[in-house]
């Protein structure tokens, strides 16, 4: 199956033409709920399509009743009117049977509503926190975190080269849980209202900051699923995916060591003797990660919303400032806190934006260290 | 001095004074449904044409025509000036224009609050419209602003439109509290209050709601405005606040609104049913009754919008039962108009097929509603195109549909002259094509996953995008020939008799064609 783009109107057209006979161009087809990977998952996609059918046949039994007076009861074949009107018999009986048939459709949604709601621990507990525009992942019990961000090229997103097969569903880190067992999630958010929508699991549970939703899924089958952020949380909303891995157990663990022996490594790093020039290098793939979106790429923001960094006096001059902002935020404003950052990472984007557009030839040109940081979060006296 | 009484007197009796202070100073419920009905026509157009901008975004994947910043703002733009400038208004101007006539009253109770609530509006949509050249850009958090994505996060424009929404609310308020008095003082001797035309009845219950919810849509707004600019916390998590109580406050106001946008829908499409079958409504007390429990539930299933925010299972449980239950008074109605068709003598002219249509589609737009209210698809369905789809089916081909059906059937009524026929059937037939193109499609979208609100899509949403987009400009487009055929039928036409219709039946259609611009000025009698 191909979901290759064609920016050619024409080309689209004829495509749009042979369809049918095409297996290629399987997206007209993308018309119905999938059924997902799990129990749930599969009990919602069997209530959501009994109800559709109960609807479908109430619309053509009404629809029909209806036709059938519009082609039999014209002026023409029908020219006095009959004088009929209310009948409580009729009318009890459209009211009675519509409840009955909803009682139909209550008790199975309730049933499989109370499976839903099971906030029990899971084997593996992952809380997931929203932000304006990634998701964080913390294991609670292999002290693991990361965030996860789109990874699709601006490029294909400003169709200035073909896009991808997986357009907009792709992320540089991936959710990884192991297969068959339970795992619970509890969301949350750092800033406005996300939500972790994830079809295939029949999970979607708003992330709002200061509340912990929890949801929980079992997946039998290994592979990688695609979700998406389905509350509107800014500019970027549409930009913010979810992509889980769901591998066996064993290459769970391994995946797990993989990641306690990286967060050593990052420690090491913080102690190590950092030259301008490598901060730099480092704080430009931090900057392009977290805060090109609203201070822009020449450091200019958006004027009225987000202020520039590039001329910016605190950005120049006031070193303990900057540092102070980017771990504490900027109370009312939409800067938050980026305390959750690496300390190298948080002293290589502060060096970057003193160091660009400028600002080291028109301020002090001072740079920041992993040091700075560390000494930043240690308890004031 | 008392030649000056003597002229004003005069004018009283002549008609309405030149230029343009009749239109500022107007106390005539025609003069101002007029008013009311031009106004939402505006809006409309404004309104659609920012759907406009968003279809052709959305035409094809990729980020073409605009920012994922403005996209945001065209999105909340869109929706508000559609409820609170194009439905909202439409509703008070035909209000305006029939109650007054229908129970046989001279005019409107309150006729300088009339002037008053309609003559701020111009100035609300300026000020709400205007934010988009501020800095910073207009408000950009979708039509239900969430906090604290309207409140922290929100562009300075923000309060100019909690303003915007103030004035849009008085003027609401104000509006409903005239049709109140009316129904209830000023109906002619003998029109009792189960003799009321349908119509009546539906705005006697829109009143009432718009009185119960507006002043809870101020208070949201207002707390959002305290916590922006004075230190409250009431949204705000980090000081103690809660942001779901914000979604609580919303939808209390934001449910109850959804059936102010519906129930004038269904008085108007009653009353065409009725006369194009040339047959008496099936169940006049129980249409009233379906529509006095739809408005009583409407306050008790608000936290269906929030099914994903976290609510105890309980409160899932209720709030998903007490929805499934408007379907009973719903489909009382719906089996209320296929009962009056049944057997009837039928024509089909403009208004009847836009009234068929709304049957149609309003059905479909309140069955896939049945759908959304179970709770565990509702996982799957909210914040989808599947919602998109379905509100749109219930507000486009619903509301909009009702409005169109009604000035085709009242405009001989109000201007003299018969609208073109011809004319008016291409009008609905082309709307009516390019409403399913663009809505239909859209439930296969969301149930195939894609989000709303998003300015660019994955691959596989491409085709069906690509189709709504078509439907979206069809229908848009034939909103001109709309606005040509009203100002046609104004301009000229054939004569209109007074009774205009066949089989028309009510106080309004007693009188002569164009109404005189005062009406029952002595009360008709009624039996």
């Amino acid at each position: 199956m191909s979901l290759k783009y064609f920016h050619n109107l024409h080309l689209k057209i004829f495509s749009a033409l042979f369809v049918f006979a095409s297996p290629m161009h399987a997206d007209w087809f993308a018309l119905n709920m999938t059924r997902g990977v799990t129990d749930i998952s599969n009990e919602v996609f069997e209530l959501h399509m009994l109800i559709f059918w109960i609807c479908v046949v109430i619309g053509v039994v009404v629809f029909s009743v209806m036709f059938y007076s519009m082609y039999a009861h014209t002026k023409k074949k029908n020219p006095v009117a009959a004088s009929f009107h209310e009948n409580h018999k009729l009318e009890i009986a459209w009211t009675i049977v519509p409840f009955l048939i909803l009682i139909a459709m209550a008790v199975p949604a309730s049933k499989t509503l109370v499976k839903i709601y099971d906030d029990e621990a899971g084997d593996v507990n992952i809380q997931v926190t929203g932000y304006q525009w990634k998701w964080q992942y913390n294991y609670l019990e292999d002290d693991i975190s990361f965030f996860s961000n789109l990874s699709t090229d601006m490029d294909e997103i400003n169709n200035l080269v073909p896009k991808g097969e997986h357009y907009l569903q792709e992320v540089d880190e991936m959710v990884v849980i192991p297969a068959g067992k339970k795992v619970r999630f509890l969301i949350t958010a750092n800033d406005v209202i996300h939500s972790w929508w994830m079809p295939a699991f029949a999970i979607k549970q708003d992330a709002i900051p200061g509340f912990v939703n929890t949801a929980w899924t079992k997946v039998d089958k290994p592979g990688v699923y695609r979700g998406k952020c389905t509350e509107l949380c800014g500019k970027n909303h549409g930009f913010m995916p979810i992509v889980v891995k769901v591998v066996e157990q064993e290459e769970y663990n391994q995946w797990v060591d993989e990641k306690k022996q990286a967060a050593i490594k990052m420690a090491e790093l913080t102690t190590k003797d950092w030259t301008a020039q490598e901060l730099v290098e480092r704080g430009e793939s931090v900057y392009a990660v977290n805060c090109v979106a609203c201070h822009q790429t020449n450091g200019q923001g958006i004027p009225g919303i987000f202020p520039a960094l590039a001329g910016s006096d605190i950005v120049m001059n006031q070193k303990d400032k900057n540092i102070e902002i980017l771990m504490e935020g900027v109370q009312g404003a939409a800067m938050n806190s980026f305390s959750y950052l690496s300390e190298v990472e948080l002293a290589a984007v502060i060096t970057y934006t003193r160091q660009s557009w400028g600002n080291a030839e028109n301020g002090d040109g001072e740079i920041v260290v992993p040091k700075d940081i560390v000494d930043y979060k240690k308890p004031k006296i | 001095m008392s030649a000056v009484i003597e002229n004003h007197h005069d004018d009283h009796h002549h008609g309405p004074a030149k230029g343009l202070t009749r239109w500022l100073y107007t106390t005539n419920h025609k003069d101002i449904g007029t008013l009311y009905l031009w106004f939402s026509f505006a809006m409309f157009l404004i309104g659609g044409a920012m759907a406009l901008v968003i279809r052709a975004e959305l035409f094809q994947p990729g980020m073409q025509i605009v920012e994922p910043e403005f996209y945001n703002q065209m999105i909340t733009l869109h929706g508000l000036i559609m409820i609170f400038g194009g439905v909202m208004p439409a509703f008070v101007g035909l209000a305006n224009w029939l109650v007054p006539m229908m129970i046989g009253a001279p005019d409107m109770a309150l006729p300088r609050m009339n002037n008053l609530s309609f003559w701020i509006l111009p100035f609300a949509f300026f000020i709400l419209l205007s934010s988009l050249f501020m800095e910073g850009g207009a408000p950009n958090f979708g039509w239900t602003f969430y906090a604290p994505l309207s409140t922290t996060y929100a562009p300075p424009s923000v309060t100019f439109f909690i303003f915007s929404v103030h004035i849009m609310g008085a003027s609401s308020i104000m509006g409903a509290i005239n049709v109140v008095v009316t129904i209830m003082n000023m109906r002619a001797p003998g029109v009792t209050l189960m003799k009321m035309p349908l119509f009546v009845w539906s705005w006697l219950i829109t009143a009432y709601l718009l009185i119960a919810v507006m002043p809870v849509l101020a208070g949201a707004v207002t707390m959002m405005l305290m916590d922006i600019h004075f230190g409250t916390s009431f949204f705000n998590a980090a000081g103690g606040g809660d942001p779901v109580l914000f979604q609580h406050i919303f939808w209390f106001f934001g449910h109850p609104e959804v059936y102010i946008m519906i129930l004038p829908a269904f008085g108007i499409v009653s009353h065409i049913i009725e006369t194009f079958s040339r047959k008496q409504l099936f169940g006049y007390s129980s249409m009233v009754w379906a529509m006095l429990s739809i408005a009583i539930l409407s306050f008790v299933v608000w936290a269906h919008h929030m099914f994903t925010v976290g609510l105890p299972l309980a409160a899932e449980l209720f709030f998903m039962w007490a929805t499934m239950l408007i379907a009973v008074p719903t489909g009382v109605k719906v089996f209320n108009w296929v009962a009056t068709m049944f057997k009837g003598s039928l024509t089909f002219e403009t208004p009847m097929l836009f009234a068929i249509a709304f049957v149609v589609l309003f059905t479909i737009g309140g069955l896939s509603g049945l759908m959304l209210a179970i709770v565990p698809a509702d996982f799957q369905y909210h914040d989808t195109y599947f919602v998109v789809a379905h509100f749109h089916y219930v507000l486009v081909p619903g509301a909009i549909f009702s409005i169109m059906a009604a000035v085709y059937y009242w405009i001989p009524k109000w201007s003299g002259n018969m609208y073109d026929e011809r004319l008016g059937k291409l009008h609905f037939w082309l709307s009516f094509i390019g409403v399913n193109v663009t809505f239909f499609p859209q439930h296969f979208i969301g149930l195939a996953g894609m989000p709303r609100r998003y300015p660019d899509y994955a691959l596989q949403f491409a085709d069906w995008n690509m189709v709504s987009s078509v439907g979206a400009f069809l229908f848009g487009v034939s909103q001109i020939l709309f606005l040509f055929i009203v100002v046609k039928t104004v301009m000229g036409g054939k004569k209109a008799t007074d009774q205009v219709w066949e089989g028309a039946r009510g106080l309004e259609w007693t009188v002569a064609s164009p109404a005189p611009y005062h009406t029952f000025t002595t009360p008709p009698k009624v039996d």
